[in-house]
């Protein structure tokens, strides 16, 4: 609990200066806000989104993450296997499949073969999967905010992403976001 | 410090990071201000991680040890 002394407001102007506000208490500390762009949906960089996000919320800071571009394919639901309206976005769902359980690594995918041991190495050394770090995430309150443009890019809509999304926004909630404090993050 | 006083045990022996972290911070919700939690882990990373999390979150970290490659972390609910 914080305290703060108010001077009476009928303090006449010629005593001595109010003192300087005082620092929050070392048990509580003042916390930014947390914004993780999670821009580039690679296996690896999805892990560490949702590592940093679930952390960041188990620390008490309030924690978004604005999901864009290929970012935005791993929040589409993983039984979603061709999405969109037209035969491009039809054809780039084809090319790389949607959903948090598909992402591929950005290095040493070898079709398949680079996430598949990264996957039985993290079962071994107990580490959750991206999927079950969403939820984790999800639950201690992270808020996740799909990009509307590219959702329009993409042709989704809000059926075809998890549960539990956020309302899509654009640049400039991001923007402004960063202009009052947050700490960005782009992945 | 007797085993009397925690009111909640957390065994986090064998998960990564950043499971320890997250499954304390989910117990210590259930806890009323002054009581005791008790979190084991084997993630070596967590001695600093938990130091960083009392910091942060403003429940003091009472007590740490370390024996056999277990970590034991007492923190108490702010």
């Amino acid at each position: 609990m914080s305290l703060t002394l108010e001077r009476p407001r009928e303090a006449a102007p010629s005593e001595a200066p109010a003192p300087l506000p005082q620092p929050a208490q070392a048990s509580e500390p003042a916390l930014h806000d947390i914004l993780i762009i999670d821009y580039s949906g690679e296996l690896e960089k999805t892990w560490a989104t949702m590592i940093l996000a679930s952390t960041a919320a188990a620390m008490g800071a309030k924690c978004r993450v604005f999901v864009t571009f290929w970012g935005l394919q791993t929040f589409v639901r993983d039984e979603r296997r061709i999405t969109g309206r037209n035969w491009m976005q039809r054809l780039l769902s084809f090319m790389q499949r949607p959903g948090i359980s598909h992402r591929k690594l950005s290095k040493m995918n070898f079709l398949g073969m680079g996430p598949w041991m990264m996957r039985r190495l993290a079962k071994q050394y107990q580490v959750s999967s991206p999927k079950e770090l969403l939820e984790v995430a999800q639950a201690l309150g992270v808020e996740f905010m799909p990009c509307q443009m590219t959702m329009d890019m993409y042709g989704l809509t809000k059926d075809d992403l998890v549960e539990g999304m956020g309302e899509p926004v654009g640049a400039a909630t991001v923007i402004g976001l960063m202009q009052q404090g947050s700490s960005p993050l782009f992945i | 410090m007797t085993d009397l006083e925690i009111a909640q045990r957390v065994d986090a022996k064998g998960l990564s990071c950043p499971m320890p972290i997250v499954k304390t911070a989910q117990a210590i919700k259930g806890l009323s201000s002054g009581q005791l939690l008790e979190v084991l882990a084997t993630d070596a990373g967590s001695v600093k991680d938990f130091e960083a999390w009392a910091k942060s979150t403003g429940n003091p970290l009472v007590g740490s040890s370390a024996e056999g490659g277990v970590y034991r972390f007492v923190l108490q609910k702010k």
